[in-house]
């Protein structure tokens, strides 16, 4: 159990923002993220099916699903990698396509594959997104600092990315996305080819960035251990369309007495776990976990 | 107790364009890059053997020739800017795979996100790929030395010869990264790296002058701005060169050419997110 920063209510509010952010937000009480009849076709194929969703600030949410529902096509289009093909999307108060720019600076991002620069040293992977992300040169050093003892990688920040174990690489990049601040944090299969031991030190994290800076999280993930963990509340998509929406624990109750999150999973998806996953998607996340080990 | 002493927004959101903050967003990701270099220095020394085998064997044998009309220069000293421009294309023409490999790592999506412009992160791509191509000019400057070509090293011939390198280089690398952003997979990649290079050294006077060539490939040539970049290598390289085409028209043949390419390849940067 880590302390919180004195004074933090728990979770703390979203520290006071700068006047010109605060007026952009537009209305108050916004949602962290809003989209609305969310939906990106690749020629014949819906990815993502008209979506609406709200997520509230603070909250860590969910988006569960079998590989190929459309929890990573979602995750590029909130983050502005990738532009809907109809519908809308709002982050932080700005809409993703209009506003891309102003969404950019106020989210993190933690892609699914393993996205530190290897031939780089965790210290420099961290200054090259501190330099990215405008954070003056004068606090550069002790913000990277901060952020490398965070996640527990102090005395590794000299070393090359290279020699890391995975579960150090993952650590690396949440202090990465957090070195901003941001006030939307996006992880895609965030513990995905990790052992158990190196899931919870994950999980441990998260629930820590959260708690400190009052960060909203959406995380993507198949693994339903991991929904039930972490999750404030969880939505099921399947075939790009979402089909449940609440937390686990309604979610549970709402298949059945004894019901547990997999079978929430089989309920809502109509498919078991170890079904999914095109080829091309099992081997990159062969590829990840290889690089993991 | 862990801390997060500064655990606020590190910066007041500036949603304007802001001049200062883009030339840090360039000179950031250029940093990265040299960095990469100094972790492992010895990538290189391996691209030395190129410009070692034109100058030393081709550039040999071509200078007992002299049947080619060089000017007041020998054979070798014309042949050098050059083998320089050739050495520089060659690395910069293959530097688009890096970002293929970063897509497929995931970490150009990282850059993507981030609140740098699509022109910054490009620019300081095609930047850090001039830096890289000045160790090249290092090894062809040794080399030249060794084998008493006539080169100059006047502070303005030299700086001039930097700059049009970091030019050259950037130029290229843009144009792989052009295409890498469009194949968007290593395999084709490598393919049309292939076909590209030597049609782009040979359809220049990187070997042999303009007034030796038929009137179709000089046409070829006046498009091809390795063209360019040798006529002012030659004219501020070595002592007694000359421009043939005016060494101001040179330079701003060079910038525009590389300001069309890098708006082009900012507009298609974003496509090896998706």
């Amino acid at each position: 159990m880590t302390p919180m920063p004195p004074g933090a209510p728990s979770p703390p509010p979203r520290p006071a923002l700068p006047a010109r952010e605060a007026a952009g937000n537009g209305q108050t009480g916004a949602a962290a993220i809003r989209t609305a009849g969310l939906t990106r076709r690749f020629g014949d194929l819906v990815a993502v099916d008209a979506v609406f969703l709200e997520v509230v600030p603070g909250e860590i949410f969910g988006l569960v699903g079998p590989n190929g529902a459309g929890k990573s096509t979602m995750i590029k289009m909130l983050t502005t990698l990738l532009p809907p093909t109809a519908g809308e999307a709002r982050v932080a108060g700005f809409d993703v396509v209009a506003g891309a720019a102003r969404v950019r600076r106020r989210i993190g991002y933690v892609p699914q594959l393993l996205s530190a620069d290897g031939s780089l040293t965790g210290y420099e992977n961290l200054l090259l997104s501190a330099r990215l992300y405008g954070i003056p040169r004068k606090d550069r050093d002790r913000r990277i600092q901060d952020a490398l003892s965070l996640v527990g990688l102090a005395d590794a920040g000299g070393q090359v990315v290279r020699t890391y174990s995975g579960g150090m690489i993952r650590r690396l990049e949440i202090a990465q996305s957090m070195l901003h601040a941001p006030a939307v944090l996006f992880m895609d299969e965030p513990t995905v080819g990790l052992d158990p031991v190196a899931r919870r030190a994950i999980w441990e994290h998260i629930r820590e960035v959260r708690q400190m800076f009052g960060t909203t999280i959406l995380i993507t993930t198949h693994m339903m251990d991991e929904a039930e963990e972490l999750c404030d509340r969880v939505v099921v998509m399947h075939q790009g369309a979402v089909v449940a929406l609440g937390s686990p624990a309604e979610l549970k109750s709402r298949v059945g007495p004894n019901a547990t999150m997999d079978d929430v999973f089989a309920h809502f998806s109509g498919a078991k776990i170890e079904s999914g996953g095109s080829f091309r998607e099992i081997l990159r996340i062969r590829r990840t976990a290889r690089r993991l080990s | 107790m862990r801390s997060f002493a500064s655990a606020v927004p590190p910066v007041a959101y500036r949603d304007h364009f802001d001049l200062l903050a883009f030339v840090g967003h360039v000179l950031a990701v250029a940093d990265a890059e040299v960095r990469k270099l100094r972790h492992d220095p010895l990538e290189l020394l391996t691209r030395a053997v190129q410009p070692v085998l034109w100058l030393a064997v081709f550039g040999q044998v071509m200078a007992r020739v002299r049947g080619v009309a060089t000017g007041p220069l020998n054979y070798l000293d014309f042949m050098a800017p050059g083998i320089l421009a050739q050495s520089v294309l060659f690395i910069a023409i293959f530097y688009g795979i890096t970002a293929i490999w970063e897509r497929d790592l995931g970490i150009i999506h990282k850059y993507l996100v981030s609140p740098a412009s699509r022109t910054a992160l490009v620019l300081g791509k095609a930047l850090s790929a001039g830096v890289r191509a000045l160790a090249q000019a290092v090894i062809v400057y040794i080399l030249a030395l060794i084998m008493d070509i006539h080169v100059s090293f006047e502070p303005v011939s030299i700086s001039g010869v930097l700059v049009l390198i970091i030019m050259g280089a950037a130029l290229f690398s843009t144009v792989s990264l052009v295409v890498a952003c469009i194949v968007r997979s290593r395999e084709r990649f490598l393919g049309i790296g292939q076909v590209m290079t030597m049609p782009l050294f040979f359809a220049s006077n990187a070997i042999y002058p303009l007034t030796l060539m038929p009137a179709w490939l000089r046409a070829l040539a006046s498009i091809n701005p390795l063209t360019y970049e040798v006529d002012a290598l030659r004219a501020l390289m070595v002592r007694g060169g000359s421009s043939v085409l005016g060494l101001g028209f040179d330079f701003a043949v060079l910038l525009a050419a590389m300001t069309g390419l890098i708006a082009i390849a900012a507009r298609l940067y974003p496509r090896l997110g998706m």
